[in-house]
């Protein structure tokens, strides 16, 4: 698939813009802060329906307007579609399709994905883990846009819960007995909708491992090889593998992981182990919410061990494995050899992904190349060369690799124009 | 900020659910270039509704009576009791002509963040209206959320040791969402299609 039209009206810096875009490498150039992430960060808005750069959907609007408005053409196959995004922050943003009548926004999911590469990347291995989980559950929404509604869903859940510890700690403390119910139907809700997180989580992994550890191999020199775990808070309340969590995911990469049922057991009693934890401190202290996605290098983990160099190798193989489960690289013949999507871990119930024809996600590689040494850079540029479509922003012209500069334009305040 | 009278109003307005601070601002000035009738009206219906309507005794429905309408109509069933959160659910429910029994109406669903357990609900009433044995049938009709659904399990739970079938209304409903955005034709659908939950 492919962009093959932007336009935006009072979208962060821009009044009102167009731009005709290409299949195949597109470079975006111009000095910071003249609105190169803007305009890639729109395409991201489409895709997601969120931000990578801030959580809220107020920055997005132009200063003093009231609403901003995202329209995009996507070229997939040999039929294209039109996504229209009206961002009204406080109020329910709008979509329609194909200029038809409005739509849930959720409804836009699934008809243009992208895979985004930014500096900030580098929080991926260095950083905490909300960004790690992060990076899974957007993947997994990615791959199955109903999901979107079930990590809404069971993020409320663990704050009404985490209130209802907090009361809990309130009636303790002024010595009165509580009564544990209400708890119990929180506990039940949770555990039902974190199990579907977590069987998503750990059978997305599975899928991943193979495509991360081949991808690490092609960006750096393979000095060492790159490995996936996860380290569960409900896991090792209970069994005897240390505690340190990683025994749902099966050593063995071709392994179906526990079942959501099973799982579902196993966040029960691993909250009711932490229950009077928890009720001291009023924090839901067991579920996907507070897991993290182990990276490691060689059998060391990569954070605090790998140098600048590795975690960033590491940081891009993340990205690259996501473009190729997303379908990338599988018919566009990826010079160095992607291969077709890997087979599924058997057993999996969620996990049906039917990505369409023309599958091949938008690549946006958001200031990037400057992060990078030469050899990277060369090598990561031509991994990306064939995609179907790419976008590159710099600062320079020089900060492009001449393979990704078939399509250039130059944005200067809030103006975006075609280079000859 | 604006002199004395005007800000009150906007402060009072802004206080309203769904007004935020701009919208009041809008309020106020139409308010304030309107036709002394039309706010003389507004005015007479804000404080008729206080003095006139008030909360059933039976069902917590809003009514101008002891009982409301719907619990004094004798030619609905006093066997199924359809369960929801606000007054206004009842207006969407009667919408769909679906169902012909009696509503209990919660004020609320329970909510931590916001306080609210199952004590603040109207549930004490509703188990002693199923005390004589005469509901067959309890319907779960709270908002397809999370709370909704909370507060559905929770009363299933209380519910289903007395004997008494409690069902839930069928998934279909947009989710996440309030029972009254639901067109007729869905909820319609909803009721007919409840499932059993307990008994
Ligand atoms: N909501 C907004 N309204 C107006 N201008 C904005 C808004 N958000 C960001 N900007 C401006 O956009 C510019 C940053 O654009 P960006 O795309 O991040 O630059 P770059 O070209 O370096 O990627 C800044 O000048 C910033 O002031
Ligand atoms: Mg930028």
């Amino acid at each position: 698939m492919y962009v093959s039209h932007l336009s935006l009206l009072d979208f962060r810096s821009y009044a009102a813009v167009d731009v005709e875009l290409e299949p195949g490498p597109n470079a975006f150039v111009g000095r910071n802060g003249q609105g190169k992430t803007n305009l890639v960060e729109a395409i991201g808005y489409v895709a997601t329906l969120g931000s990578h750069r801030v959580a809220t959907d107020a920055p997005l609007i132009r200063a003093g307007a009231p609403r901003a408005l995202v329209r995009t053409r996507i070229v997939r196959g040999d039929r294209a579609s039109t996504v229209e995004l009206e961002i009204t922050p406080g109020k329910a943003n709008r979509a329609r399709i194909n200029r038809g009548q409005p739509v849930r926004t959720r409804d836009v999911l699934g008809i243009l994905r992208t895979v985004l590469f930014a500096p900030e990347d580098l929080a991926l291995v260095k950083g905490d883990p909300d960004g790690r989980r992060r990076f899974l559950d957007q993947l997994v929404v990615q791959l199955l846009p109903r999901t979107a509604g079930l990590l809404g869903d069971y993020d409320r859940v663990v704050r009404q819960r985490s209130a209802l510890l907090k009361s809990l700690r309130g009636l303790r403390a002024a010595g009165r007995s509580a009564d544990l119910t209400t708890l119990e139907i929180w506990d039940a809700k949770a555990a039902q909708l974190g199990a579907q997180i977590l069987a998503m989580r750990l059978q997305l992994l599975q899928a991943l491992r193979p495509l991360v550890a081949g991808a690490y191999e092609q960006v750096s020199d393979a000095d060492g090889a790159a490995e996936l775990g996860y380290r569960a808070s409900a896991a090792g309340a209970g069994d005897d593998d240390g505690g340190d969590g990683r025994a749902l995911l099966p050593d063995d990469p071709g392994a179906a992981p526990p079942s959501a049922a099973e799982l579902e057991q196993a966040l029960l009693a691993a909250m009711a182990a932490a229950r009077s934890q928890e009720v001291e401190r009023g924090v839901t202290l067991v579920g996907p919410h507070r897991d993290d996605l182990v990276l490691t290098l060689g059998g060391l983990p990569a954070k605090g061990y790998a140098s600048h160099g590795e975690s960033w190798s590491f940081a891009l193989a993340l990205r690259l494995a996501s473009y190729r489960l997303l379908g990338g690289g599988a018919d566009a013949g990826d010079a160095a050899g992607a291969a077709t999507p890997p087979a599924l871990p058997a057993g999996g119930t969620f996990w049906d992904p039917d990505l369409g024809t023309d599958a091949d996600p938008v690549l946006v590689l958001d200031d990037v190349f400057a992060e990078l040494d030469v050899r990277r850079r060369e090598r990561l540029a031509e991994l990306v060369a064939p995609a179907r479509q790419v976008l590159v922003t710099a600062a320079v012209p020089g900060d492009v690799p001449p393979g990704l500069l078939a399509a250039r334009f130059d944005v200067t305040t809030g103006q975006v124009r075609r280079a000859a | 900020m604006y002199e004395g009278a005007v800000q009150d109003l906007i402060d009072e307005l802004g206080r309203l659910p769904g007004v935020g601070p701009k919208s009041a601002q809008r309020i106020a000035f139409h308010l304030l270039a309107a036709d002394a009738g039309d706010v003389r009206r507004l005015v007479d219906a804000l404080t008729e509704v206080k003095a006139r309507v008030r909360f059933c005794e039976v069902c917590g429905n809003v009514a101008e009576a002891e009982r409301c309408r719907i619990c004094l109509d004798p030619r609905r069933s006093d066997e199924v009791i359809c369960v929801v959160e606000e007054p206004k659910d009842v207006v969407a429910i009667e919408r769909t002509r679906e169902f012909r029994g009696r509503y209990h109406v919660l004020g609320g669903a329970i909510n931590p963040i916001e306080g609210v357990g199952p004590d603040d609900l109207r549930t004490a009433e509703l188990m002693s209206r199923l005390a004589d044995g005469v509901v067959q049938e309890v319907i779960l009709a709270t908002d397809p959320n999370v709370e909704g659904e909370a507060t559905a399990t929770y009363l299933a739970r209380l519910i289903g040791p007395m004997g008494i079938t409690v069902s839930r209304l069928a998934s279909g409903l947009p989710v996440g969402g309030d029972l009254e955005y639901a067109d007729e034709v869905t909820l319609g659908r909803a009721f007919e299609g409840r499932r059993v939950v307990g008994r």
